[in-house]
């Protein structure tokens, strides 16, 4: 695997995914915006106007900036999770090195048929290396493939 | 104590009942403040004697009565494969711990269980602090009998997955090192710490109800010093500026006091040995201690020493490894040694010293550069606030603004300092980075023992073409900062190359 490899992009639900989380999260700003608004302390608009844009910027255009800054290098006694969009990661776990595998699913990934693959090692830092957003059926392969690679380094 | 009813089964056993009396005797410690608390606020009521005297002795029976509770339903079992331990009085809990996951042993006693020849027996699997198994208290033997136990267990364990032990023919103990009264107390002079000041104002903070005047009342203080205590402030300023120097003088005699007890409480009777498996290390003059570690289970070395220490050229040595050292994460194996002698120490844990031949290298320069105007920036921020602030309420002059950009002077000239003395490099087997300024420290990792490697970009890192190169180190961290991207990438590049070649669990 080279530095050259360009990531393997994440699942396309994985956009909708995180927009709908967005969505949700935002919910309550735009709540409370509306109840100052209609407290009418300041000229209409005041509270509403920026905060609907700043949840129209965050729910439609940061998923898919984080979505293109984000991917996978699968090798073959390695894996690269690139993430990021001002501070970029960049973290490779060699398969000989983890402990132990998850796969994730939380009832939004459920509803968009996606999964977190989190490979945990045993170093203080980067403990846990979690992968979100790849289809269910590939985080399940992964997880097969990486253990399968464990368990022939062990014998 | 009595007897219990109902007889252990046979490999099951209790700890030692003598035990009890320490469990009693610090559970009289506890309900003192409780009974402070109670004849604090029962004082002005006639016959308090009356009601403290008993509530105390209730207190102190529950105490007793838990403890010896816990006491009987704890029992453990050398067993086969694992140690178990169940325990609880309520909801019960059954704990097994294999032999293979037991970092090491330790012994430990404190004076008053020193005075019964108890010990506490500690299971340091790398599961950290609450979490790690623990005996109070077994008699010394037994505690003996169940560190060479583990080690026995282990061996055997170890053998069959053809563990590669260097000395796992060596007869005897070695001592590889030791600290002499006389090396103890130059030690101690240089662990100079005012801590004890801090601890005396905390207190004072805490109990100053009980002191006969407010101690923050500034209006007080000045009564105090125009009424009975005017002689002070009528001795004229020569007076002044020698009970100044006084007053200075005696907090530094007080800082070294601190420091040496301290050291010598810790540090009394330091010995280090290399046995047949691994390293014993004994020390404390009240509380004594006796650790083992596994020599296959040190992950890094780091070299540690302080900006006055070295100009006298002395270092400290610990081992970085998943067990904890009583709340440390590094285990203390040499804390004030000459260089030549930590050679010795880094050999038998499998190590090669940093030596100045090595190709080191320093972080990017514009990295340095980056950080010592962000501290410039961030300064002449401060100012501004300050300056607008000061010529808008006019409570002081604006030219105290000075003071924030005087400091960013010195923190771009650490940056200069860094900038020389940080440096890292790599070798076939091992990763070497130095750090630091007040107390420089050179963490040397064996590329094998790493568990990842990630290379992190901040958005000014990303513009300017240097990143951070983060190792995963177990019980550790160990990171390489501002180096350039291409570099980054070489280094760990060649990290993952010998991390694949070798299994794991082959290692550890």
């Amino acid at each position: 695997m080279d530095e050259s490899d360009a990531p393997t992009p994440l699942h396309p639900n994985h956009v909708k995914a995180m927009r709908v989380a967005t969505l949700i999260a935002s919910v309550p700003f735009v709540i409370g915006a509306l109840v100052l608004e209609v407290a009418g302390l300041l000229p209409t608009g005041v509270f509403i106007v920026p905060v609907l844009l700043a949840a129209v910027l965050i729910v439609i255009r940061v998923p898919r900036r984080r979505y293109m800054a984000r991917g996978y290098v699968m090798g073959e006694d390695r894996l690269r999770v690139v993430r990021g969009l001002w501070f970029r990661s960049d973290t490779v776990v060699p398969f000989g090195r983890v402990q132990h595998i998850d796969v994730h699913q939380g009832p939004l990934e459920r509803a968009y048929g996606l999964a977190t693959l989190t490979l945990h090692t045993a170093g203080s830092h980067n403990a846990s290396v979690s992968l979100p957003g790849l289809a269910d059926a590939d985080a399940r392969a992964m997880r097969e493939t990486i253990r399968a690679q464990i368990r022939r380094d062990t014998m | 104590m009595s007897e219990p009813v109902d007889t252990p089964e046979p490999d099951e056993r209790r700890t030692e009942p003598a035990g009890l009396v320490l469990s009693a005797i610090s559970g009289l410690r506890q309900t003192i403040p409780a009974v402070i608390a109670m004849v604090f606020v029962l004082r002005d009521q006639g016959h308090w004697l009356l009601a403290a005297v008993p509530l105390a002795l209730v207190l102190l029976g529950a105490s007793v009565l838990v403890a010896w509770l816990q006491w009987h339903r704890l029992t453990y079992r050398v067993g086969a494969e694992d140690i178990r331990v169940e325990s609880g009085v309520l909801s019960r809990a059954a704990r097994s711990v294999p032999y293979e996951r037991i970092q090491d042993v330790s012994l430990e006693q404190g004076p008053l269980a020193r005075l019964f020849g108890l010990v506490e027996v500690r299971f340091e699997t790398g599961a950290g602090g609450k979490d790690e198994l623990k005996l109070a208290y077994l008699m010394e033997a037994e505690g003996e009998r169940l560190r060479e136990v583990v080690r026995e267990r282990k061996d055997d364990a170890a053998a069959e997955a053809g563990d590669a032990e260097a000395g796992a023919g060596e007869p005897a103990a070695e001592v590889l090192f030791a600290m002499a009264p006389r090396r103890l107390v130059t030690f101690g002079l240089f662990e100079f710490s005012l801590a004890v000041v801090a601890v005396v104002a905390g207190a004072v903070q805490q109990f100053d109800f009980i002191l006969p005047f407010d101690p923050w009342d500034f209006d007080e203080w000045q009564e105090r010093l125009a009424g009975p205590g005017s002689w002070l402030s009528g001795l004229g300023r020569t007076a002044q500026i020698v009970g100044g120097i006084i007053a200075a003088g005696s907090l530094l005699l007080l800082g070294f006091a601190t420091g040496l007890v301290r050291t010598v409480l810790r540090d009394w009777g330091f010995t280090l040995e290399r046995t047949a498996k691994g390293f014993r290390r004994r020390r404390g003059l009240l509380t004594r201690t006796d650790v083992v570690m596994p020599a296959h289970r040190v992950q890094a070395l780091a070299f540690g020493t302080g900006i006055l220490r070295r100009r006298f050229g002395w270092h400290g040595l610990k081992f970085v490894s998943l067990a904890q050292d009583a709340g440390a994460s590094s285990h203390d194996v040499a804390p004030f040694a000459r260089w030549h002698e930590l050679e010795p120490i880094a050999r038998a844990a499998g190590f090669a010293m940093p030596t100045e031949d090595l190709d080191w290298h320093r972080a990017g320069a514009r990295y340095r550069i980056d950080s010592a105007l962000l501290a410039g920036v961030i300064a002449g921020g401060i100012a501004l606030a300050v300056l607008v602030a000061l010529s808008a309420t006019g409570a002081a002059s604006p030219l105290l603004a000075l003071i924030p950009l005087a400091i960013a002077l010195p923190l771009a000239a650490w940056q200069w300092f860094l900038w020389r003395f940080e440096r890292h490099t790599l070798d076939e087997a091992q990763v070497y980075a130095r750090h630091g300024w007040l107390a420089p420290r050179t963490d040397v990792a064996s590329r094998v023992k790493l568990h990842s490697a990630e290379i992190a970009q901040g958005p000014i890192a990303r513009r300017r073409g240097y990143a951070t190169l983060h190792l995963g180190l177990a019980g550790g961290k160990l990171a390489i900062e501002g180096i350039p991207l291409a570099r980054a990438q070489e280094l760990r590049a060649a990290i993952l190359h010998s991390i694949t070649a070798q299994d794991f669990s082959r290692i550890n």
